[in-house]
């Protein structure tokens, strides 16, 4: 058999073509980045701003007033651990914010579509006046007409006994103080393994109730476990810590741990207003599992609560998740607004502060956009991994 | 917010070919205005009036140099900036002139690419505390929670003396001085710390001024004045020998109401200000009556000084402000 279809030329070849045109966006890609940081060492040079990493070892000349997880000393200190600190700081909010936003979301969310008609219109009336509010003025108004207004001065402070105190500088509480790191390790050991036998026993019991149809109250044991075996290994460790006090001194209470009210005011802003979106991806979510399986369900003789925690949440998780994953990175990113009512985060500390202290303004930001895409990519990433786990399986 | 502002002023390093050096002075003339920053909301500094005027004397700076290179005072246009934005906006192009109440520090002079100029105004800062506190002396503020403008030298003064002091305080950080003030109305801070002309300007904005008082003590010295880019010769001469011409004035008598009979002087020092003697108007690349135009439309150094600044309470007799020859410290160099 004769060959006789002819030789298509190399310019009209679509692979010889799909990958010339690759290749040129690609060079055209690395010439416009090239182009900008050749122009920025330029120019920077030319302007006479210095430039590096150099002053990261540094000791920052400027104080840090809320780091819980750190101790930061003035004088001492590094501009790394400024970085570190407002990293920590924001991811502190996002975690909260985030924990807080999908509780209250959900429960929003149900609400609008209960038959009850006053619930479901509050729920509809919370979700328009929180989501069509810009959010620094919320943050303002909890901050600025709520908060500090609200709460006393620290010499008028609500006290819960000696332990406790309330004000318009923050919540004061006992602090630990560790008196034998043995112990304390016994406690962390002793905590751990009640959380292993907790996921251990939930499994037997979901066995067991698939095999006998008999139900067992894992939630009231593992409370009870959780509150009663750190008690003990408290007692059995020798009492390894002892609490500091908040005691008030001359102008506030000294001792002890502060949680700042601007924290407050930001993680009660971040969670109403992203509950508002969250609530609305879950009614949506709702909404999407068919009706006959709900009336399915009823059949089956389940009650209202029980089809929804059975039959329609797990169907509407598929939905629900890929709309709240963006509500998450939108609160992470959202808590940078802190800067207005003075939390301590990374915008406010790192490219605030340090940027205009150090006046590394290329570096600086660059490290803080590279933190906001690091916490994005990983919140996703795993929420993702989530999600895919809880794709329907179709045969 | 001031993140943008950094990225914009970042973008612009990074996307404007490299150039930017240009004469300001020929850029000024093409756009046909003076861009000038400035905080904004800083009465006696920087602060609109009741028709939407910038007033203070930061602006009037701007409205000197607008007269000495336009004839025109009017041709001055105002950024309101943050301290964490000012040197950004300057040195990325945004403004011409940084009048924004800024110190003056080595670090400032010879790390961000910016040059100061002279002083405006001599200033050192000061705490303001609530009156019910009880307290009399800065250096019983151990423990206290202290309210302060975020990027400014006052947060590290601030960081030294209580340091230096083996004293302890929680910084609360804002961005605006409105902010900040806001915040020690609503009782987030029982101090508040700034330079004490700006202590003086924010109290009387506070809800209960008279609940407030001024410590006594000083901790820095803050000579404030205007900015400019580094690298512009010619820029950088006009801007500080106008404020220059301003203190001269002072010096000499010559104010916005005589400067007409002045310009017939016989006295050759006021004659070469006035431009009818020398060539000083061409030695710094402007019109012979640069100084003339400043004068007359904007006023002298004191004009200015009592027209904003005294309305505070803060007067300029006795104080450092005060010219040399009265016991201050305000020194111009002669226009020769």
């Amino acid at each position: 058999m004769a060959e006789h279809h002819t030789k298509i030329p190399w310019h009209r070849n679509p692979k010889v073509r799909s990958i010339f045109f690759q290749v040129a966006l690609l060079a055209a890609t690395v010439w416009v980045a090239a182009t900008i940081l050749g122009n920025t060492v330029e120019n920077l040079e030319e302007r006479g701003i210095r430039t590096g990493l150099g002053f990261m070892g540094g000791a920052a000349p400027f104080n840090v007033g809320f780091s819980p997880f750190i101790e930061y000393k003035l004088g001492e200190s590094t501009y790394t651990d400024v970085f570190i600190i407002g990293v920590l700081n924001t991811m502190l909010v996002s975690v909260l914010g985030i924990v807080a936003a999908t509780v209250l979301g959900f429960f929003i969310g149900v609400l609008r579509l209960s038959p009850n008609w006053l619930m479901a219109k509050i729920a509809s009336a919370y979700i328009e006046i929180f989501r069509n509010v810009p959010l620094l003025l919320q943050i303002m108004f909890w901050n600025f007409a709520v908060f500090l207004p609200i709460l006393p001065a620290p010499r008028q402070s609500w006290g819960l006994g000696a332990t406790a105190f309330l004000n318009n500088r923050g919540l004061y509480l006992p602090s630990p103080i560790v008196e034998s790191a043995a112990g304390v390790w016994l406690m962390v050991a002793a905590i751990a393994a009640t959380i292993v036998g907790i996921i251990i026993l939930r499994r037997w019991a979901h066995r067991r109730q698939n095999r006998t149809g008999q139900p067992f109250p894992v939630l009231r044991v593992a409370l009870a476990a959780v509150v009663v075996v750190p008690v003990l290994a408290y007692f059995a460790g020798g009492q390894p810590f002892t609490l500091d006090f908040p005691f008030l001194d001359t102008f506030n209470f000294e001792g002890g741990m502060r949680i700042p009210t601007p924290l407050f005011a930001l993680w009660f802003a971040l969670t109403t207003y992203t509950a508002s979106f969250i609530a609305e991806a879950v009614r949506g979510g709702i909404l999407s599992v068919s009706h006959g399986q709900t009336e399915a369900a009823y059949a089956l003789g389940l009650n209202r609560k029980r089809t929804l925690d059975l039959v329609i949440i797990p169907q509407a998780m598929r939905v629900i998740i890929p709309p709240t994953i963006s509500q998450y990175l939108n609160l992470t990113k959202n808590s940078s607004l802190a800067v207005a009512i003075a939390y301590e985060e990374l915008v406010n500390l790192w490219a605030g502060i340090a940027l205009n202290q150090t006046g590394q303004a290329l570096i600086i930001i660059a490290m803080t956009i590279a933190v906001y895409e690091t916490l994005s990519l990983g919140t996703s990433a795993f929420l993702n991994w989530y999600n895919a786990r809880r794709q329907l399986v179709e045969r | 917010m001031n993140i943008v502002k950094s990225m914009a002023a970042a973008a612009a390093l990074s996307v404007a070919a490299v150039g930017a050096n240009a004469a300001t002075l020929d850029d000024v003339k093409e756009k046909g205005f003076v861009q000038c920053g400035v905080d904004g909301g800083l009465p006696g500094f920087s602060a609109p009036d009741d028709s939407g005027q910038m007033r203070g004397i930061d602006a009037d700076v701007c409205y000197a140099v607008a007269a000495a290179v336009f004839g025109d005072s009017s041709k001055a246009k105002f950024t309101p900036l943050t301290a964490k934005e000012r040197f950004t906006a300057l040195s990325s192009g945004e403004i011409d002139v940084l009048s924004r109440n800024t110190t003056h520090t080595l670090h400032r002079d010879s790390a961000l690419g910016i040059n100061f100029t002279y002083y405006n105004y001599i200033d050192g800062q000061g705490f303001m505390v609530k009156k019910n506190l009880g307290v009399t002396s800065a250096k019983e503020l151990d423990g206290a929670a202290v309210c302060v403008q975020q990027g400014t030298t006052t947060e590290l003064n601030l960081a030294d003396f209580f340091r230096a002091n083996g004293m302890e305080f929680t910084p609360v950080g804002y961005d605006t001085s409105v902010q900040t003030r806001e915040g020690f109305d609503g009782g987030s801070c029982d101090v508040l710390t700034s330079d004490k002309s700006q202590l003086a300007a924010i109290r009387t904005e506070l809800k209960d001024p008279d609940g407030a008082a001024i410590l006594p003590e000083t901790i820095s010295k803050e000579p404030l004045g205007p900015v400019v880019r580094q690298g512009d010769d010619q820029w950088f001469n006009i801007v500080k020998w106008v404020l220059y011409a301003l203190i001269n004035a002072d010096e000499m008598g010559i104010t916005s109401a005589n400067v007409d009979e002045m310009k017939d002087s016989g006295n050759p020092a006021i004659a070469r200000i006035m431009g009818t003697e020398g060539e000083m108007g061409k030695d710094i690349g402007l019109s012979a009556d640069w100084a003339y135009n400043a004068i007359k439309q904007v006023g002298n150094y004191d004009e200015i000084y009592q027209r904003n600044v005294a309305p505070l309470g803060l007067a300029r007799e006795g104080s450092v402000n005060a010219l040399w020859t009265e016991g201050g410290v305000l020194y111009a160099p002669p226009v020769r």
